[in-house]
C-alpha cells in the first residue's frame, strides 16, 4: 500500500512539474515568441532584475514557485530513494535513507518557501 | 542479420559448476559435428552422450512448451530446445545457466525464488462462489474482447527468461520480477476473476511493479511472445487508479446457464468424471 501511494504521488508530482516547468521555460526562453505580459512587465529580458522583482510581487508566481519546489523535491527524492533501494541495502540503511530524505526534503522545502515568501514581501514593500 | 549457414563443426562453450567439487564455475569446450536444424538442446544431449556424462540441465518437452530449458545462450536468455545453432550465426555457442538466479549445478538455475514470488500474487482465478468452481453448473460468461485483455499473458510458460533479462531483478531481490507481475495482471485482467483485492496486498508493496524501469528486456527475450513489460505498466495504471478511487474491479463474470429445453448436440462427448474432490 505504501509504495502504491508513494508512486501515485510521484506520478502526480511529475504532472505538476511538467506543467509548471513548462510555464517557467515558456516565460524564461520563449518570451520573445509568445507575448506574455506577466513575463516581462517592465520590458527587456525576462531575467532582468526589474522583471524578476515584478513577478515576485505576484501571488500567482509565489504559489507556483512553492508548488513546483514541493513537487520537484518529492519527485526527485522518491526517484533517488528507488535508485538507492535497487542497490539492495539492509533494513537499517533503508530506514536511514527514508529518514534522511524526509528530513532533507522538509528542510529544503521550508528554506525554499521562506525564500519565496521573503521575495514576495520584500518586492511588495519596495 | 545472423548468418544462417550451418558450420560443419561447432564449439559448445558450456559453463560448468558442481558445488560438490568446484569452488567457482568454469568454462569447458566441446567440439561437435553440426547438422542442419540442430538445436542447442540437441547439442547438449550429444555432449552428454559422447563427451561429458555428468553435464546437467533441465529439459522436458523439446518443443518450447514446458519452459524447463531456459538458458543463457550467446549472451541472451533463450529456450535451448527452441534455438537452432544455425540461427546463432556463429560456430561458437556459449551456454550458461540463466543469470539472476543461483546455480544448483552446471546449467540448472534455482528457480525457487521466482516461483515463491509467483505464489504470493495468487496466480489463479479467485471468486466468491467457490462451490461453483468445485462443482461447476455452467460456463463463466466471457466475450472475445474480454478474452483479449489477458490472452497473450496466459501464454507464459514460466521459463524464467524474462527474470534473467530484467535489469531491476538483477540487483533488487525484493522486486517480484516480470513473470510473477505479468501473471498477477493476467488474472486481474480476467473478467472471470474477482481477486484484485486479495492480490493488491503483495502488489502495492515493495515487491510490486513500482521498480520496473520499463527497460523492456523481458518482452524482448520472451520465447512465447508475451509482453510482460506491458502487463506491468497496465498494472501500475490499474493500481494508481485504484488508489485514486477511480477504478473498481467489476463483478466477476456470471455463469452462463444452459437455457432450459436445449438438448446436447449428438456426437459431443460428456466431460470426463472428476478425478479430484469427487
Amino acid at each position: 500500500m505504501r509504495d502504491q501511494r508513494l508512486w501515485t504521488w510521484h506520478v502526480g508530482a511529475g504532472v505538476i512539474i511538467l506543467v509548471l516547468l513548462g510555464l517557467h521555460m515558456t516565460i524564461m526562453h520563449l518570451a520573445g515568441l509568445i507575448p506574455l505580459a506577466s513575463a516581462v512587465p517592465k520590458g527587456g529580458a525576462p531575467i532582468d532584475w526589474a522583471n524578476v522583482a515584478e513577478r515576485a510581487k505576484s501571488a500567482f508566481f509565489l504559489i507556483t514557485y512553492v508548488l513546483l519546489l514541493g513537487a520537484a523535491l518529492f519527485h526527485g527524492f522518491y526517484g533517488l530513494r528507488n535508485i538507492l533501494f535497487e542497490l539492495n541495502p539492509g533494513a537499517g540503511i533503508r530506514k536511514a535513507v527514508n529518514g534522511l530524505l524526509v528530513v532533507a526534503g522538509i528542510l529544503l522545502f521550508a528554506v525554499g518557501t521562506w525564500a519565496a515568501w521573503a521575495g514576495f514581501t520584500v518586492a511588495r514593500g519596495a | 542479420m545472423a548468418d544462417n549457414s550451418v558450420p560443419s563443426e561447432i564449439v559448445f562453450r558450456v559453463r560448468r559448476f558442481d558445488p560438490a567439487s568446484d569452488a567457482e564455475p568454469h568454462w569447458a569446450d566441446y567440439r561437435l559435428a553440426c547438422a542442419p536444424g540442430m538445436t542447442v538442446l540437441e547439442g547438449l544431449k550429444l555432449i552428454k552422450e559422447s563427451q561429458s556424462p555428468t553435464l546437467a540441465w533441465r529439459s522436458s518437452c523439446r518443443m518450447g512448451v514446458c519452459g524447463s530449458c531456459g538458458m543463457f545462450i550467446n549472451g541472451r536468455p533463450r529456450l535451448a530446445c527452441n534455438t537452432q545453432v544455425s540461427e546463432l550465426g556463429t560456430s561458437l555457442v556459449t551456454v550458461a545457466p540463466l543469470p539472476n538466479f543461483n546455480t544448483i549445478r552446471d546449467l540448472v538455475p534455482d528457480l525457487v525464488p521466482m516461483f515463491e514470488a509467483h505464489i504470493r500474487v495468487h496466480p489463479h482465478i479467485i471468486r466468491e462462489d467457490r462451490s461453483e468452481q468445485q462443482q461447476p453448473t455452467g460456463e463463466f460468461w466471457q466475450s472475445p474482447h474480454q478474452l483479449e485483455q489477458y490472452l497473450q499473458f496466459s501464454y507464459c510458460i514460466k521459463c524464467g527468461c524474462c527474470m534473467a533479462a530484467c535489469p531491476t531483478y538483477a540487483t533488487d531481490p525484493v522486486y517480484a520480477g516480470p513473470m510473477p507481475l505479468a501473471q498477477a495482471h493476467r488474472y486481474n485482467a480476467d473478467s472471470r476473476d474477482g481477486g484484485f483485492a486479495e492480490r493488491k496486498t503483495p502488489l502495492s508493496g515493495e515487491a510490486g511493479p513500482w521498480r520496473c524501469h520499463f527497460a523492456g528486456e523481458c518482452s524482448r527475450v520472451c520465447p512465447k511472445g508475451v509482453d510482460p513489460a506491458k502487463a506491468i505498466q497496465l498494472m501500475k495504471r490499474q493500481l494508481v487508479l485504484d488508489y485514486l478511487r477511480l477504478w473498481k474491479q467489476p463483478c466477476a463474470a456470471p455463469i452462463a446457464k444452459v437455457p432450459p429445453g436445449t438438448k446436447r448436440r449428438e456426437g459431443i462427448p460428456e466431460a470426463p468424471a472428476r478425478t479430484l474432490g469427487a
